[in-house]
């Protein structure tokens, strides 16, 4: 599909209602991104299998091989976003990225059982994730007319999802055909990896390539000061800080599925699951979320989508039949990711400064994960302390409390016409 | 249109059609290279004959070339007699064997397979998770096992593990002892994050040691299975064996908190809380078995060893390529 794409125009685009292209470069960008995440998904499927049954290490020691640090993950994203923005050099810190990752596993097939450098590997691929997160996400940004950001987003996002989808079933049926020669996922991983990188240089347009901004779009004032400079603009800064105060109130994933596990004392076999549920909503819903959320303004969605995420809490509560728990809170929490994950992106894309994108998406996302790190500490002190349906109401309160300020906070969009951004019909233009 | 790379759509479709050629081939190639000669039989059961006999101190061990349970036998060609059943963990003791075994397949699920002397199969349980730790008290009657359950990819903010415990006399099984009230520091412990692994049965078939982790850190437990109970004794206590006398307990204790061998084999005197390194100086990554009353042998370097309990002498390796030690008696 990208090939067929690329070689339109993706810029200044051809409006006709909702039948609107994707543009090229986000397809592009969403392909290199599912291939990326089939190779990276590969390995992390069979890591635990091959460090535990293939070289004989406990599970902690698998802990402390887990790589980089939350804080040094948020240090290089920062880092990632800023270098890109200088002199816009998206596509090369970007590609760097992804090399670094691709290249990560020739360093677990190297390593042999060395702990030591299988640590070393690990870390570099976070590195790489770290580094390619903010450029490529600002590519989408300014590849995508700012009235489509939402569909662009999703369109992105679901893809991704489809790789992280897919690269477990490939390393569990290349574990089944090579009777579990853990080199071979490594080495296909790499394969596919460097497919990545390469469909990276070869389609993802590079400096010089931006499109024109199109009629209506806010005049671009240079670039000045540093990382932080961006946090001048009132609406951005209200959405950094609505990002952080709404992750502050996220529990992990993680404890969600415990508490469905206890809840419905679900056997053990199903809980690897539990997640796919929840993927495969994310990815069904993620396009219909964007495109809504061009339609209705970003910060309904984003702020319905904590709503669900609140339902989905609540649920957990209530002393409903197990299954329908179950299904509920799959089906709630992957809305939530369908609502917010790409939508944050696409609300905050328009208050950004022109050549400043990278940076202030990277803050964005890093407010919202150090937040969620600390929600995660956080939730479970209180389980341990007064127990898990004491920290499950402390939850429900304090995402209350950060959705109703979100929804004081949050910007509108910007654009043309009150009350945030006119639906598709009014915006339409005929050639 | 601007081109991305100055080059034209056709060119560069004609690029990833070479580079998927290349990488699909390389991939393919060194995916047959690898398969061959793995066709090892993971289902393999016992030859015929194939006992846990041959007198006290005979050591079995999994023999990593064929993933069958082997016997230590100097006479034998390569010093052993691969024989047994295929598994990835192994215990016996007290005339029964545990053999835990991974079934191919996502998400991961193993097999718990209980044999009886003859290693014939008397009980088959299929259970989730990556087979850990295996053990069999000194009776034969109590086994336990461990279970690494992480093997997705969408739940990686930790691993969990998961242990259990079944009573062959009763046929009660435990799933997860994760339940087990426990008391930390004089109070009852709540937390979702509690993880136990390796246990070691006492001689009395109702006390056992265990390993519990919880807030980033581990701590030795003491479990009463009749008051169905525990309690933590002490902190930075891993995998305990306890001695055949039960009196001193074997542990790795954590020496360093970088990837590179951060544990140390220790013994540690119940009675007067002491505790000593062992002579082995290398990082070591195993449930120490006790061979007899006053040696150890564990897993290292894809070989098993074995050092003296008091702290003297040397490691001596007792076996290359194998695995999960065990000393039926």
């Amino acid at each position: 599909m990208y090939l067929a794409t690329t070689g339109r125009p993706d810029a200044p685009p051809t409006p006709s209602g909702v039948r609107r292209r994707v543009p090229g470069t986000v397809l592009a960008l969403g392909t290199v991104s599912l291939v990326t995440d089939v190779s990276s998904e590969m390995v992390t499927a069979v890591l635990p299998l091959y460090l535990v049954l293939g070289l004989g290490l406990s599970p902690l020691q698998f802990g402390l091989l887990d790589g980089l640090s939350t804080g040094a993950t948020a240090l290089v994203r920062l880092l990632g976003g800023a270098t890109a923005d200088r002199g816009g050099r998206h596509k090369t810190v970007g590609g760097l990225g992804y090399a670094l990752s691709a290249l990560s596993r020739l360093g677990l097939l190297l390593a042999g059982g060395a702990t030591g450098w299988i640590a070393g590997a690990l870390g570099a691929d976070r590195l790489g994730k770290g580094i390619r997160t903010a450029p490529r996400d600002a590519l989408i940004t300014l590849h995508s007319p700012p009235e489509d950001l939402g569909r662009a987003f999703g369109t992105h996002r679901a893809m991704d999802t489809t790789g992280a989808l897919l690269g477990p079933l490939a390393a569990f049926a290349l574990l089944w055909a090579t009777a579990d020669a853990y080199d071979a996922v490594f080495a296909v991983s790499f394969c596919v990896g460097t497919l990545g990188v390469l469909l990276w240089l070869l389609f993802v347009p590079g400096r010089g390539a931006l499109p024109a901004r199109p009629l209506g779009a806010p005049a671009a004032p240079p670039a000045r000061g540093g990382l932080l400079a961006a946090l001048r603009a009132p609406g951005y800064r209200r959405i950094v800080l609505c990002a952080g105060l709404l992750g502050a109130a996220t529990v992990g994933d993680s404890f969600l599925y415990l508490l469905l596990q206890q809840r419905l004392d679900l056997d053990a076999t199903w809980f690897p699951f539990l997640p796919l549920g929840a993927a495969a909503v994310f990815l069904l819903l993620a396009v219909p979320a964007g495109r809504l959320a061009d339609r209705l303004g970003r910060r309904l969605p984003l702020l319905y989508g904590h709503g669900a995420l609140l339902l989905a809490y609540g649920l957990l509560l209530t002393p409903l039949p197990g299954p329908l728990v179950l299904t509920g809170v799959l089906v709630l929490l992957g809305l939530f990711y369908a609502a917010t994950d790409g939508v944050l992106m696409a609300l905050t894309g328009p208050h950004l400064t022109e050549g400043r994108q990278a940076g202030g998406l990277a803050l964005v996302q890093t407010a919202q994960a150090l937040a969620r790190v600390g929600a995660a500490v956080a939730f479970g002190a209180v389980w341990t302390a007064s127990g898990p349906e004491t920290a499950l109401v402390a939850a429900l309160a304090a995402l209350a409390a950060a959705v109703c300020c979100a929804a004081r906070l949050l910007p509108r969009d910007p654009g043309p016409g009150p009350g945030g951004r006119p639906g598709p019909e009014t915006s339409e233009r005929t050639d | 249109m601007p081109l991305p790379t100055g080059a034209s759509t056709r060119t560069r479709v004609w690029i990833v059609v070479l580079a998927l050629l290349l990488l699909g081939g390389g991939a393919t190639a060194y995916t047959l290279r690898a398969a061959a000669g793995r066709e090892a039989d993971t289902t393999r059961t016992a030859d015929p004959g194939f006992v846990l006999t041959g007198g006290p101190g005979t050591l079995y061990a999994r023999d990593t070339a064929t993933g069958r349970v082997a016997r230590l036998d100097r006479a034998a060609p390569g010093g052993r007699t691969a024989g047994g059943p295929a598994c990835d963990r192994f215990h016996a003791a007290g005339g029964t064997a545990l053999c835990l075994r991974r079934r191919p397949g996502v998400p991961a699920r193993s097999y718990v397979i209980v044999l009886d002397r003859q290693l014939r199969e008397v009980r088959r349980m299929a259970l989730p998770g990556i087979p850990s730790r295996a053990r069999v008290s000194a009776s034969g009657n109590m086994l336990a096992w461990t279970m690494f359950a992480t093997g997705d990819s969408y739940a990686r903010s930790s691993f969990s593990t998961r242990t259990s415990i079944l009573d062959l006399r009763t046929g009660y099984l435990v799933k997860n002892i994760e339940q087990i009230p426990l008391t930390l520091g004089g109070r009852r412990h709540h937390a979702p994050d509690v993880n136990y692994w390796g246990v070691s049965f006492a001689a009395d078939d109702n006390r056992f040691y265990a390993t519990v982790s919880t807030g980033g850190r581990t701590h030795l437990v003491e479990g009463d299975m009749a008051a169905w109970s525990a309690r933590a004794l002490r902190e930075n206590v891993e995998c305990p064996s306890l001695s055949p006398d039960g009196t001193r307990l074997a542990f790795k204790k954590r020496v360093s908190d970088g990837p590179r061998e951060p544990w140390r084999l220790y013994v540690y005197d119940l009675a007067s809380g002491r505790e000593h390194p062992v002579a082995e100086r290398r990082g070591i990554d195993d449930q120490a078995l006790w061979t007899d009353g006053e040696t150890l042998a564990y897993g290292y370097g894809g070989g098993v060893w074995s050092v003296p309990a008091d702290g003297t002498g040397t490691p001596r390796q007792l076996a290359a390529g194998a695995s999960s030690p065990a000393v039926p008696g």
